[in-house]
């Protein structure tokens, strides 16, 4: 059975949560990736969409601009989420998100703020856009538009929205940095193997 | 046709490719995929192969882009002195971006920098990026066009070695990436290692190995090998699809040389993610045109 998770989300609904867990997202999510969180973090600007309890994606979707001035979400996938492990920490406690969806790992600075205030970090399988597009059943605002279509904040109504891949949980789980340590070993491995063979300079 | 007829013509032609590899892999890739899919064992791997599939699928049925990334255009040409639209093709595959850019429609992926403001149109200031490489005393023109997300251009390094760190050297940075970066970078990975000088002959030349189909190898033997054993190695990793685990990491690892300064080894590594939108197209001097990338296509 899918486990789904319904926003806003609760500190309890994130308990039982472990990395590795798959699940699924009812309710509200809101593209912010790099420069709303360097607005928020550094600029101390209010993000202009209240994401206490909510989820935000690591994302910058394709949209296109219907005639009755509505939006319909083309493509949406996420993107690399390292690229907000600077200002995540800080993030979550600021805003009191609960969920944050993107793409690849992210370091400790986030696995701390997950455990301290009680957030997941999930992975959305990359390069998925139209999946995720057809999930999404409505763009309901948009703000920041200053930014372009790839920064803007797009804040939309979804359902059944994944499948999600939990990357960190709230006890310190960090799904991604715990494969890193197979993956170097075998590398160190492989490394002495391959030497083997390519001594061209003689 | 007349010429500003024929440059409109090549204009649209280039447009609609480039909104087709958008929403469809190019055969080498898919059938990689279909291979790559079937190796693997675990619930996780099937999962995100199986979304992997369906969004695929989604794609080609609803029309749109498959990943929302549709990258910094980037065109690779080779291009005939004679080609008869010589003088024209700037233009001609900017204007194709820009179209491209209102109906497929791409994502407006160009920020000028310095001014820090995205320009709306999906072109700017050296954007799209082109390379040109001359052929003489041909009159046809083959071109790659490359859609990178930033995703897979991420992991991009490149470094110059003195001679001592060898062959080996070049593998332990290629290694490096492949754990440090590679997990984000939406593998199973297409590996792009160039080998010359200096940063920048061995940069272009990662970027030009990721546009080799697969299944293709260096001419020189020994560099063949060196493809082979860093496919062997960095698989042996187990980096997965998206970098959760698995029997394999790549689709392939190209290299691309050039002689080298006795003195320096220069090495760039260069990914390509698994949704390896590029498109290979050729066109004739009576710009007739064959797309090599994808037989089944119809624009």
């Amino acid at each position: 059975m899918k486990k789904i998770l319904n926003t806003p989300v609760s500190d309890s609904d994130l308990q039982d949560i472990r990395i590795g867990d798959v699940i699924y997202l009812n309710g509200h999510i809101v593209t912010c990736r790099d420069v709303a969180h360097r607005r928020l973090i550094e600029y101390g600007r209010e993000l202009p969409v209240d994401v206490r309890g909510g989820a935000i994606f690591h994302a910058g979707p394709i949209v296109r601009k219907l005639e009755d001035g509505k939006y319909e979400m083309v493509s949406i996938g996420p993107t690399t989420s390292m690229r907000m492990e600077k200002f995540e920490k800080e993030f979550i406690r600021e805003t009191g998100v609960k969920v944050i969806v993107g793409k690849g790992g992210m370091a400790s600075k986030t696995v701390e703020g997950c455990r301290e205030y009680k957030a997941i970090h999930c992975v959305f399988p990359a390069g998925c856009a139209v999946l995720a597009a057809t999930e999404v059943e409505e763009i309901e605002r948009v703000e920041w538009t200053d930014l372009g279509m790839p920064e803007a904040l797009w804040l939309s109504r979804i359902k059944e929205f994944g499948p999600l891949i939990v990357s960190i949980d709230v006890h310190g789980g960090n799904l991604f940095e715990q494969n890193k340590i197979d993956f170097n070993k075998r590398r160190e491995e492989e490394f002495t193997k391959i030497c083997e063979h390519i001594r061209f300079i003689k | 046709m007349d010429k500003t007829q024929q440059v409109q013509s090549m204009t649209e032609t280039l447009s609609k490719f480039i909104a087709y590899f958008g929403k469809v892999l190019p055969d080498d890739i898919r059938q990689k995929l279909e291979e790559l899919r079937k190796i693997e064992t675990t619930p996780m791997a099937a999962l995100i192969y199986d979304t992997m599939f369906k969004n695929q699928e989604l794609a080609a049925k609803l029309n749109r882009p498959s990943c929302q990334d549709t990258g910094v255009i980037q065109f690779f040409a080779r291009v005939g002195t004679r080609f008869p639209l010589i003088d024209d093709l700037s233009e001609i595959f900017r204007n194709s971006v820009l179209d491209a850019t209102k109906h497929a429609p791409l994502r407006h992926n160009s920020v000028e920098t310095f001014d820090e403001y995205n320009t709306g149109l999906n072109v700017g200031y050296r954007t799209p990026s082109i390379d040109w490489e001359i052929v003489p005393k041909s009159d046809k023109l083959d071109v790659d066009i490359y859609m990178a997300g930033g995703g897979c251009t991420l992991p991009g390094r490149a470094m110059v070695l003195m001679p001592g760190a060898g062959y080996e050297g070049v593998a332990d940075f290629v290694l490096d990436v492949m754990t440090s970066y590679g997990p984000n970078a939406c593998p199973p990975l297409l590996v792009g290692v160039g080998v010359a000088t200096s940063v920048e002959t061995a940069a272009i030349l990662s970027k030009r190995a990721l546009m080799r189909p697969l299944g293709s190898h260096n001419p020189n033997e020994k560099a063949a090998l060196m493809e082979r054993e860093l496919t062997k190695a960095i698989d042996a990793i187990g980096l997965g699809p998206q970098g959760l685990k698995g029997e394999r990491s790549v689709m392939g690892v190209h290299i691309e040389n050039a002689a080298r300064h006795p003195s320096t080894i220069g090495v760039a590594v260069n990914t390509g993610c698994w949704s390896h939108r590029r498109g290979n197209i050729a066109f004739g001097p009576d710009l007739t045109y064959t797309i090599v990338s994808h037989k089944e296509a119809v624009l």
